[in-house]
């Protein structure tokens, strides 16, 4: 499976070498064009993206550079081992929490045939629209100590106080991974489904001749060639895990986003909290390096051809229900507790009912995210495209480049679009004062623009990612064809390649928008006057844990999620059946 | 005439357009804004001009300063002296001269070169068990720190701006290496790890696992009016520290009027109401906190806790041992 790249595409008559040797003589007069590749308009147009989409990230590593106050001495002394250490545990346990939830129940859902299949196929993906710091709160509610379970555990067994009797505390690290897993393994789910979905059936056909078992498939066949895909998973979650601020600080667990805080905020020390910034992208950097050493030697590559239904395996009596149990748990505990808490809040509350307002709020958070959306999957396929006609160094570098947004938190990354931005803003205004005695004021900054620019920054990560690990499975043999028969990059991308990863597309957009309904601090620090979307509405309330007068509207975030959902995954099944047909 | 003709008359007739567009006022605001909603509706009834908000948590004094000249905020609204002090020592706001701020504020709740105003005030009080802790059993911040309370005390984060400016407190008026020694005598009195806002300690407090929780006046309010949160406020007395002594701990909500201020005027408008009777009495009713405005009658639950002796010290003095009230609290570990 590795190096040869021929999995699943018997039919290819000519080697690779062939093909190149076609595609060199076709394509020869421009031949030497192609040498200056960085005149090409892809390999200069990803560079220059990639540098704009990582001017927040730049701005911030500036700002380190210029702290107020040295505070290392300070925080080496006293909370910096704990912050890291817990930052560590925190990332390792939803890391292994979101990979176990995520990957077991897409292999289930997407290789097995048990009861409830149909539902949970797209019903997994629910606890995805739920933020973060909504479940966090309402699992604090049921399970603290003056929470109902507690409550009615003490009226039944008679217990008087804490001292009486054990009950694990939700507000500590363990509460924090569990919450996390349950929003976030839909990532490794989504990447891990859509991996396996274009896996080719060939590979269980012989995985079967040669005897072995569903396990044994899954585990020396499967789950090798999906990495890639769950790799971006995890990685994602990883990356969220260490900028959440909402969570850890709701459960009172201190980890280096803690820290930066106190740095900004309470110090008012911003260059000390760019630099404690810096090291949480230097952890993003060793994990995903880290990551990519382990693969190096390894290459998947697949023909998009399917030739027939995935086979799947029948599960039967304890079997098939233990599948399902497996699917319910996450399901239940992710989305339809924290819904069904939601809505009881919502029907006690009415003194808040319907406010006109909402559908304002709604609409300002569909065109935010759906622009987000939009924009964060067309650079994505521009940027990944780009790195794969150009294998060099500088477009791989410029790629990451783009990807780093998504390890600062929100606040953070928001001021790092303040800076470009107003100082752009700044100059045009003062060159236009000095030459026509114009003010243009502030163009960019204050303006959807700003906050549109800072979602795409924050989450290409995720759509990039999610584009790169479907793209990596087309084998360039498809390419050189594409090529040999007379069709330029753009016109592969657009017959070959899109038609293919067209999974992973849809994927990232979804992703990358019900990312984008949830996102807070960004939207807060970035909007214009009077603007309001149902997430920042929501934190208003929810800021002074006040969220049953706005329970209402979380349900709606909520709500909205569930769109993409569904049409997505009526798109990922009927991908399956289109590429069945013979074409 | 000519196609550019026509697009520079556009373009000209816009800038005229939005130069003298309706009244209005902006505001980069750090309180929720269904607290201030009200008021501003209630300004712009009497005067015509529009309030625009933008409300954040945080970033807001950075956005100010990177926008400079250019920024289109003219007052800056916080709900403590520390963000207030922030916007200050970075140069981003001006002066007001105003008869009416200072006849409705009094001095300890402005600056001494009007810089910034108060707008309100809230104390750092005590809500104890009404059931196991005596009357005369809690007095004092200090007396927190005594083996006594061994156990019995939730507060939320110790890097909390309300934490924060009561260690600093205890900071201007100990020296910081008596304030260390209270600090660590606290956290090892503390019934579990800080975690919450002050209503969460409350709750905490009627549920027995502690006895004494510290938090803000206007909670106790604020959670009256609640359906549930009523029981959790009925199992507490309230308890105003330091009578004897120093005064109870207050802080303030605030605003400062930015050095950019494209409508000054307007915004001096606002700043005045919002120090006049009838914005002070919203103020005050709504969120139950202390009008600064000595004039303005205190809403009825205000009245039934009685006066009470406020601590004199400068809030500048507050905001200045910030930064050394957080280390500290890392110092002795408050949060682990």
């Amino acid at each position: 499976m590795s190096e040869s790249g021929q999995i699943g595409d018997g039919e290819t008559a000519l080697t690779s070498r062939e093909v190149r040797a076609i595609v060199a003589s076709r394509s020869n007069p421009q031949r030497r064009a192609f040498q200056r590749w960085y005149l090409d308009p892809w390999a200069l147009g990803a560079i220059l993206v990639a540098l704009l989409v990582a001017l927040p990230s730049g701005a911030v590593m500036l700002l380190a550079i210029f702290p107020s106050e040295n505070i290392w001495g300070h925080l080496s002394a006293t909370v910096l081992p704990g912050y890291i250490r817990t930052t560590l545990g925190l990332m390792l346990g939803v890391g292994l929490g979101t990979l176990f939830i995520g990957v077991s129940t897409a292999w289930l859902v997407t290789m097995c045939r048990f009861p409830g299949r149909r539902l949970f196929e797209w019903a997994l993906l629910l606890p995805f629209a739920v933020p973060a710091y909504v479940i966090a709160y309402v699992y604090t509610d049921l399970l603290e100590y003056a929470g109902p379970m507690q409550g009615a555990l003490r009226d039944l067994f008679g217990w008087n106080s804490a001292a009486d009797y054990w009950f694990p505390e939700i507000r500590s690290l363990g509460g924090a991974i569990s919450m996390m897993s349950l929003v976030m393994y839909p990532y490794v789910y989504l990447l891990a489904r859509t991996a396996f979905l274009e896996q080719s059936p060939h590979l269980l056909d012989v995985s079967r001749m040669l005897g072995q078992g569903p396990w044994r498939s899954f585990f020396r066949l499967s789950l090798p060639i999906a990495r890639p895909s769950i790799a971006v998973g995890v990685a994602v979650v990883l990356m969220e895990t260490l900028n959440d601020f909402g969570t850890v600080d709701y459960f009172a667990v201190r980890t280096l986003t803690a820290g930066l805080y106190d740095v900004w905020l309470g110090m008012g020390n911003l260059g000390g909290a760019a630099q404690i910034a810096c090291v949480m992208l230097l952890f993003v950097v060793v994990l995903i390096t880290l990551e990519r050493l382990g693969r190096r030697r390894q290459r998947h590559f697949q023909s998009g051809r399917r030739y027939q239904e995935l086979p799947g395996y029948d599960l039967r009596g304890w079997r098939a229900g233990a599948a399902t149990m497996s699917c319910l748990l996450p399901l239940v505990a992710g989305f339809v507790v924290p819904a069904t808490v939601l809505t009881h809040y919502a029907l006690n509350n009415l003194t808040t009912p319907w406010d006109a307002e909402f559908e304002i709020y709604a609409r300002n958070s569909l065109l935010l995210s759906a622009s987000a959306a939009l924009l964060a999957v067309l650079i994505g396929i521009f940027l990944a495209y780009s790195r794969r006609l150009h294998k060099r160094a500088v477009l791989l570098a410029a790629v990451r480049l783009a990807s780093l947004g998504y390890a600062l938190p929100g606040a953070v990354l928001a001021i790092g679009v303040i800076i470009p931005f107003a100082a752009f803003d700044n100059r045009v205004d003062a060159w236009m004062r000095e030459h026509f005695d114009v003010s243009t004021g502030l163009l960019l900054s204050g303006t959807v623009f700003a906050v549109i620019f800072a979602y795409v920054v924050r989450f290409l990560a995720l759509s990039l990612g999610a584009i790169q690990a479907s793209l990596s499975k087309v084998t360039s043999n498809m390419d050189m064809a594409a090529r040999a028969l007379g069709h330029g990059p753009a016109s592969t991308l657009a017959r070959v390649h899109l038609p293919l990863i067209r999974g992973g597309v849809l994927t990232a957009a979804l992703v990358v928008f019900v990312d984008c309904m949830k996102e807070l601090p960004a939207t807060l620090i970035l909007r214009p006057f009077n603007f309001d979307t149902l997430a920042t509405y929501v934190f208003q309330f929810a800021s002074d844990e006040l969220l049953a007068e706005c329970a209402l509207a979380a349900l709606l975030i909520v709500a909205s999620g569930l769109i993409p959902v569904f049409l997505l995954s009526r798109t990922l099944s009927r991908t399956r059946r289109i590429v069945i047909e013979p074409d | 005439m000519n196609p550019l003709h026509s697009v520079l008359l556009v373009a000209a007739l816009l800038c005229v357009g939005t130069a003298s567009a309706e009244q209005e006022v902006n505001v980069y605001s750090y309180r929720q804004p269904f607290l201030i909603r009200p008021l501003f509706d209630a300004f712009t009834k009497e005067t015509g001009i529009k309030v625009n908000v933008v409300f954040a948590e945080e970033g807001l004094v950075e956005r100010l300063k990177r926008e400079g000249a250019n920024s289109p905020a003219d007052l800056i609204f916080t709900v403590d002296i520390g963000r207030l002090s922030d916007a200050v020592e970075a140069d981003l706001v001006q002066p007001v001269q105003s008869p009416v701020l200072t006849a409705n504020i009094p001095a300890q709740f402005r600056d001494p070169g009007n810089l910034w105003f108060g707008l309100t005030t809230r104390a750092r009080i005590f809500a104890v068990s009404k059931e196991r802790v005596a009357p005369g059993e809690a007095t004092s911040y200090e007396a927190l720190a005594e083996p006594q309370w061994k156990g019995r005390i939730c507060t939320r984060s110790g890097k909390h701006v309300y934490s924060v400016a009561l260690t600093a407190a205890m900071i201007a008026h100990h020296g910081e290496a008596e304030a260390e020694k209270w600090l660590t005598g606290l956290k090892n009195n503390l019934a579990r790890r800080p975690q919450g806002n002050d209503r969460a300690q409350v709750k905490a407090v009627k549920e027995g696992q502690c006895d004494l929780a510290l938090i803000n006046s206007y909670y106790v309010g604020n959670m009256m009016a609640d359906k549930e949160q009523a029981e959790w406020v009925a199992a507490v007395n309230i308890v105003f520290p330091n009578q004897d002594s120093t005064g109870t701990h207050v802080n303030i909500s605030g605003m400062a009027m930015t050095r950019s201020a494209p409508n000054p005027e307007n915004a001096k408008k606002l700043m005045e109401f919002l120090s006049g009777d009838l914005a002070q009495q919203i103020y005050a009713e709504q969120n139950y906190e202390y009008p600064v405005n000595p004039q303005v009658p205190w809403s009825g639950l205000l009245k039934s806790w009685g006066e009470f002796k406020v601590d004199s010290l400068p809030l500048a003095q507050i905001a200045q041992y910030r930064t050394a009230a957080i280390k500290l609290a890392d110092k002795v570990g408050y949060d682990d």
